[in-house]
């Protein structure tokens, strides 16, 4: 019977974790990555997932004429560094954080309204005590800027 | 006992099984994805199409109605309440398409008058929002708590949009947590559409050929042929979805009107300015749209949004 609870508690575990990781997520998104899009407002969109060192993830996103814009790569702590950069519809490098020491935001405001692609990886990192590769919270998060002349 | 030890982790071993489909299909359609991707990048090296394919997270992101708003906001247009989805249509809307589209709808809707400092109106519109969400089951979305401090803000107007964003960010993640992602998705079509009919409405009824070339507003409302992409491959994320393929099907009628639209961009040049730290875009871009064609534009936007807020 002991086995038989063992397995259960084991089996539910891995059944529950998935949602309790995508939930943190949601909190760390809320709490600490919007936060750091200040002055910029964030646009509301929930871009986040749970990533092992290794991974990557891509965001598809169209871009419009004259707004401001900042995208910031935000990541739960201990995670290994994140390398991203900012590719247009053909897939030619705008922007890339290393070339920026690692830089995690971005501010730009294209001239004309584009799709652009945010392509990030989760970099190879020392693995955990345990000898496991570490995985953690990563969201790719927008804001906007007003323009200056927003009198009613 | 081993036998019945052997019979229980078979059944939960199946259990496992029956639950894993949600990453399975995430999978299956990154791979879908990513396939697709290869086949407008087959100029590119080899070593980039092996990185694309090993994406593990793909994101298609819509503009949301906060963003919506603030293009419209920009383009330099007016108020104009009359446009907005009447307050006493909330109790109209009881199944879950209606609930998502019309939340996405108000949600547009309280972004603009809140942008345009309409502040009773932003009140007014964010409870409507809240009935919506309640509906679909985010009992925190909007909170009372966030209706007392978006009254205790009404003079602050960067807290009323980090209000709405926060609103936004809410439920989008909700759905996301809960694998309603269709569900996710239908709301920020129907706040697209609501931006769509409060732009094609706040243009001159009959623009002429000058008016298309030089009106900054029906160039944001030709540039949302590029949104209408993201639609799409959101479409394929989310397939066999009764709700979203229903809404599909409008939103390919105006797909095929938007197809006769032709825009072209030319190389993009990043210019960073050193003391702003702000980096440009620099890029050329032509659109090509006829007044017949922004008629047939604005009259399946017309018919749309009936049909949405009816």
């Amino acid at each position: 019977m002991n086995k038989l609870s063992h397995a259960f508690v084991l089996l539910t575990l891995l059944l529950i974790m998935p949602l309790f990781g995508q939930s943190q997520c949601k909190q760390f998104a809320k709490q600490v990555c919007k936060k750091e899009l200040t002055p910029y407002i964030h646009n509301g969109n929930y871009n986040a997932a749970i990533l092992t060192e290794g991974e990557t993830a891509e965001m598809y996103k169209t871009f419009y004429s004259k707004q401001n814009y900042r995208v910031y790569i935000c990541e739960s702590s201990a995670m290994p560094r994140i390398h991203f950069q900012v590719l247009d519809i053909n897939r030619n490098v705008l922007y890339d954080n290393k070339k920026n020491g690692y830089k995690m935001k971005w501010d730009f405001m294209p001239e004309s309204s584009q799709q652009l692609i945010i392509s990030l990886k989760v970099e190879d990192g020392e693995n955990d005590s345990d000898g496991d590769p570490i995985s953690g919270c990563v969201a790719i998060m927008i804001g906007i800027k007003q323009d200056g002349n927003d009198s009613p | 006992m081993n036998i019945r030890f052997s019979l229980f982790i078979t059944s939960l071993t199946a259990l496992l099984i029956l639950v894993t489909p949600g990453c399975k299909k995430d999978a299956e359609n990154t791979d879908e994805n990513t396939s697709e991707q290869t086949v407008t990048v087959d100029s590119i090296d080899q070593q980039l199409v092996k990185d694309v394919k090993a994406v593990k997270e793909m994101f298609y992101s819509m503009p949301s109605p906060l963003e919506v708003a603030m293009i419209l906001k920009d383009a330099g247009e007016t108020y104009n309440q009359e446009l907005l989805n009447p307050l006493n249509h909330t109790s109209r809307y009881v199944t879950t398409k209606s609930q998502a589209l019309n939340l996405g709808i108000y949600t547009t809707d309280l972004s603009y008058s809140s942008l345009y400092d309409q502040t009773q109106t932003t009140i007014d519109y964010i409870n409507a929002a809240k009935k919506m969400a309640e509906g679909l089951g985010i009992m925190h979305a909007i909170d009372n708590q966030t209706i007392q401090r978006l009254e205790a803000n009404v003079n602050n107007r960067d807290v009323i949009l980090d209000i709405i964003s926060e609103t936004i960010l809410t439920s989008s993640s909700f759905f996301k947590e809960n694998q309603r992602e269709a569900i996710s998705t239908i709301v920020l079509i129907g706040g697209w559409i609501e931006g769509l009919y409060i732009a094609t409405n706040l243009v001159e009824k009959t623009p002429t050929q000058k008016d298309i070339d030089s009106n900054e507003l029906i160039a944001r409302i030709a540039d949302q042929k590029l949104a209408l992409n993201t639609i799409m491959k959101l479409k394929e994320k989310n397939k066999s979805n009764g709700n979203l393929d229903e809404v599909m099907a409008d939103i390919q009628e105006l797909k095929n009107i938007y197809d006769e639209i032709e825009i072209e961009t030319s190389k993009v040049v990043p210019v960073k300015d050193t003391a702003t730290n702000v980096t440009t875009l620099k890029s050329e871009t032509s659109m090509t749209m006829t007044p017949e064609i922004y008629k047939q534009l604005k009259e399946k936007i017309d018919v749309i949004r009936t049909k949405f807020i009816s």
